[in-house]
């Protein structure tokens, strides 16, 4: 018998050849795969950052869907209000999706997503996490994890560096009351398109934490992207779970975690890190693992 | 193609988009370029999962992949990613 080769994922490309991404970026691929998922009969909406400019200049366009560009702070607001209309209009069949990044989410946008969680808005919104502004020119976000370099952090001395901890959210929107919550990583296209399936049925908010490395920003080699987009998985530092209604669930089970240190060192903006910092690193990395597995095992007894 | 505005008087009257961006060729940003090796290549299409660009074009279950270097970044993940090593990354100038 002979085995023919089969696709993981499905075919239908909504997203055009020629967009403006960095080579090696994560943003286009987590668009590919989110389209890939909800369909073509899907409304996005993007404020500023990278998913804007990505989509090319105006005339020109890389998507087979339809986007409104609203203003920073109002992703959420804004998905509410399209997905308002359509309510009105009779329209059942379509996807609302916000689609913002980690600045225009846990710093600027939190209000209106917090809202639209109370309202329990029918939308998805999907969080792209690169971990700093890197549109404007990698200054410090609330995502930003321990120890990176950031233009706005810079090393200058042992504690130059950014010191604050990565903002919880989905904990944070969990406390809220969200319906459904996933974190999904661009290494991961097959568990990526899974989550987003189980998601955009549900009635409510729903959101999605994506991880994409930025190769400017993370100073990575451009082809070593998926590499250390996989490594954080692998590390423990970006664990893939799922929170409906309250219960937490992991989604990709790690048997064996690697060291942090295969993930910190392959990256620019953390090369600066000494033996004992990244000893420290590790131990706040297990500790929040192990505090996750914790919530897994409360919430499901 | 839609021909592109040449005066104000061409614009429309809403900022509406009205044509893709594939007539850019971002394959010219490019200073390394993948090769496939059709012998290795065992079709897991894992470089067409992968590719940021969408550049590596897979026409239905069962081809060989193919690279678009019209619109490809030459960013390599289709060259680290491959578990067959069956691609490569050449230097764009000695072609």
């Amino acid at each position: 018998m002979v085995n023919i080769p089969k696709f993981t994922i499905p075919k239908e490309e909504y997203v055009c050849k020629g967009h403006s991404a960095c080579p090696g970026c994560g943003t286009p691929l987590a668009l590919r795969y989110t389209l890939k998922a909800l369909g073509k009969r899907t409304v996005l909406n993007i404020p500023a950052g990278c998913g804007g400019v990505i989509l090319g200049v105006w005339p020109s366009y890389a998507l087979k869907v339809p986007v409104v560009d609203n203003a920073f702070e109002c992703t959420a607001a804004v998905a509410d209000g399209i997905r308002a209309g359509f309510d009105v209009l009779g329209v059942e069949d379509a996807y609302v999706v916000g689609w913002a990044g980690d600045g225009g989410t846990v710093d600027i946008g939190l209000q209106a997503l917090s809202a639209a969680v109370d309202r329990n808005a029918n939308i998805i919104y999907i969080m792209l996490d690169n971990e700093a502004y890197m549109n404007t020119g990698i200054q410090k976000s609330g995502c930003t994890p321990i120890g990176a370099w950031t233009t706005t952090t810079p090393v200058a001395d042992e504690k130059g560096w950014n010191t604050s901890p990565k903002k919880r959210i989905m904990e944070m929107l969990v406390a809220n009351g969200i319906v459904y919550g996933a974190t999904v990583n661009v290494a991961f296209p097959e568990d990526f398109i899974a989550r987003l399936r189980e998601a955009k049925d549900i009635k409510g908010t729903k959101f999605i934490h994506v991880l994409a490395p930025c190769t400017p920003g993370w100073r990575i080699d451009p082809k070593k992207s998926i590499e250390v987009a996989r490594l954080a998985t692998q590390t423990g530092i970006f664990p893939l779970y799922k929170v409906e209604n309250g219960r937490y669930s992991l989604t990709k089970e790690i048997k064996n975690r690697k060291p942090v240190r295969e993930y910190l060192m392959l990256q620019g903006r953390f090369r600066h890190l000494k033996e004992e910092a990244i000893n420290q690193i590790q131990k706040i990395v297990d500790e929040e693992y192990a505090r996750l597995l914790k919530k897994i095992k409360d919430t499901n007894e | 193609m839609v021909e592109a505005p040449k005066t104000y008087k061409d614009l429309p009257s809403t900022p509406i988009t009205f044509f893709t961006t594939e007539d850019n060729k971002t394959g010219t940003w490019r200073t390394i370029r993948p090769v496939i090796d059709k012998e290795k290549c065992t079709r897991c299409y894992i470089c067409w999962k992968f590719c940021p660009d969408l550049s590596i074009e897979v026409e239905k279950e069962g081809d060989y992949p193919n690279v678009d270097y019209d619109h490809c970044k030459g960013c390599g993940i289709c060259a680290n990613e491959c578990p067959s090593n069956a691609i490569t990354m050449e230097k764009e100038m000695e072609k």
